[in-house]
């Protein structure tokens, strides 16, 4: 079983929350290229190891948090 | 050259390239055991009932190399063409059922949609009644369909490759690709360097870390996928049955095991440990089509990893490092194109040229936006 630490409702199983994954900067939809957008669209780092994401508390407090995953061994911690 | 993992699309293309080019100056590179990936993992399932004409054409082409492979390469890899059966249970899903239909007749493919009934013929275990949670109301039914021993597939390639003299190199990492003005001159492994001026990425899951090494970047994200296996019974299910509303498909093998897949984890990662909410979430939904296996007993559970892409394609051909290749994004459906993706990148390899088959895959559809849009045919049913 994965725990996720939400900073609201403390450790809760994974299956309430919905992932969000990497957090990506968006760029300036005015002065963007199509390269960066696109890149912004589908590029990720795909880290193996550990990786700082984005998940939402579907089941819970209904917030977004952040928090660190090792990839390889799903080990979780709070940033 | 190089080519980096030994599951069924580096060791295809090993193949393909000795023996459609002659060329055998070709060292496989393989972290760990050959199919110890996906290759070694998968569910087997072959079908061509895509919804793309370039998915269509492309996979149809694998399953007629696939139905004479073992003849080709004098090995036992149990092609078994059972017909495939993908449920619906709503309208938007019989709608692309339709669509997916008419897509393949075009092609040449042979599918179409049948009712209830006609399904009930097919797999009388089946809860096709209208009390089901989630009624039946049609299928799309493909008969070239079927399953195949994977493990065989993968070692009779090997072999066969291995007779032709490429090396295969097992417990061997590719640990850094070394690039000069843009152009691959070797790679360093666990076991020493190579030099070399082409190297194909075949790495599936681990396909990002090993693109990073040469500088380029790929829209792939690494999710597990988990399969389940019951213990043997008298057979009493031909067809291979998806359900993409229930999230579950169901197969039987020659021994007599239910074979059980699902979609992938809801979250990225590289581990391959099974979960319990998969067994959980899987059961209850194989007995709402077939209510009478509530007796059996689950033997296995394990997981493999897979490179999904944004659109449910996969990326093939030359990348913007010259003599860097990729064969990568085949995510939860990769089995069944192994033997085309072989043919297609040994071409790309040994010409400098993409070949038309896979013109619709490469790296550059992203950057160009024109994606490929499998996903309404890939993301169940694998
Ligand atoms: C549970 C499950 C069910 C599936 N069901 C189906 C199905 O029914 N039908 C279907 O068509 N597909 C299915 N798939 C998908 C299919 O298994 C894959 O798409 C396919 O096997 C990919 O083959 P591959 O050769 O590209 O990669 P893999 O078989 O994963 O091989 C990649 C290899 O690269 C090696 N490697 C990685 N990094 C390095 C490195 N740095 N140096 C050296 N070697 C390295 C790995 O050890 C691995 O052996 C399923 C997958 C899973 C997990
Ligand atoms: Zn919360």
């Amino acid at each position: 079983m994965i725990l996720i630490p939400c900073p609201w409702c403390g450790s809760r199983d994974a299956g309430e929350f919905a992932y969000g994954g990497e957090p990506t900067p968006r760029p300036d939809p005015r002065t963007a290229t199509r390269e960066q957008w696109r890149g912004y669209l589908y590029l990720r780092n795909n880290v193996a190891g550990w990786t700082t994401e984005r998940w939402y508390h579907r089941m819970g407090c209904r917030r977004y948090l952040t928090v660190q995953r090792n990839t390889v061994t799903n080990e979780v911690r709070q940033p | 050259m190089v080519i980096v993992g030994g599951g069924v699309h580096g060791l295809a293309t090993a193949y393909y390239l000795a023996r459609n080019h002659g060329i055998t100056n070709v060292a496989v590179l393989e972290k760990s055991y050959i199919g110890s990936g996906g290759s070694g993992r998968n569910t087997a399932i072959l079908r061509s009932n895509y919804l793309t004409p370039d998915g269509v054409r492309f996979y149809d082409r694998s399953l007629k190399l696939y139905e004479r492979l073992a003849a080709e390469l004098n090995y036992n890899v149990m092609f078994s063409r059972r017909g495939h059966l993908t449920l619906a249970h709503n309208d938007s899903s019989l709608r692309t059922m339709r669509w997916r239909a008419e897509v393949n007749k075009a092609s040449g493919v042979d599918s179409e949609v049948i009712g209830p009934a006609d399904i009930k013929k097919l797999v009388p275990f089946m809860d096709t009644s209208e009390r089901a949670r989630y009624p039946i109301l049609g299928a799309l039914y493909h008969p070239p369909g079927g399953i195949i021993r994977h493990d065989a597939v993968v070692w009779g390639y090997a072999r066969a490759a291995d007779a032709m003299g490429v090396h295969v190199h097992q417990d061997t990492e590719l640990t850094g690709i070394d690039v000069e003005q843009g152009r691959v001159t070797g790679v360093r492994t666990s076991r020493g360097s190579i030099a070399t001026r082409v190297v194909v990425n075949c790495t599936a899951g681990w396909s990002t870390l090993v693109a990073n090494l040469a500088g380029v970047r790929l829209p792939v994200q690494t999710f597990p996928l988990q399969a389940a296996v019951t213990e043997p019974v008298r057979p009493f299910l031909d067809t291979v049955v998806v359900s993409g509303t229930l999230h579950v498909y169901v197969s039987q093998t020659d021994r007599g095991e239910l074979v059980f897949g699902a979609s992938v984890d809801p979250f990225a990662s590289y581990s391959t440990r099974g979960t319990l909410e998969f067994v959980e979430g899987l059961a209850g939904h194989v007995l709402q089509l077939m209510p009478s296996l509530s007796t059996l007993r689950l033997l296995r559970q394990w997981a493999g990893l897979c490179d999904m892409t944004p659109d449910f394609a996969p990326i093939m051909g030359h990348t913007e490092v010259d003599g860097f290749l990729v064969d990568v994004g085949w995510g939860t459906y990769g089995f069944k194109a192994g033997p085309v993706a072989g043919e297609t990148m040994a071409e790309c390899v040994a010409t400098g040229r993409t070949p038309e088959l896979i013109s619709a895959f490469g790296l550059r559809r992203f950057a160009d936006g024109s994606l490929v849009g499998e996903k309404g045919a890939a993301a169940v049913g694998h």
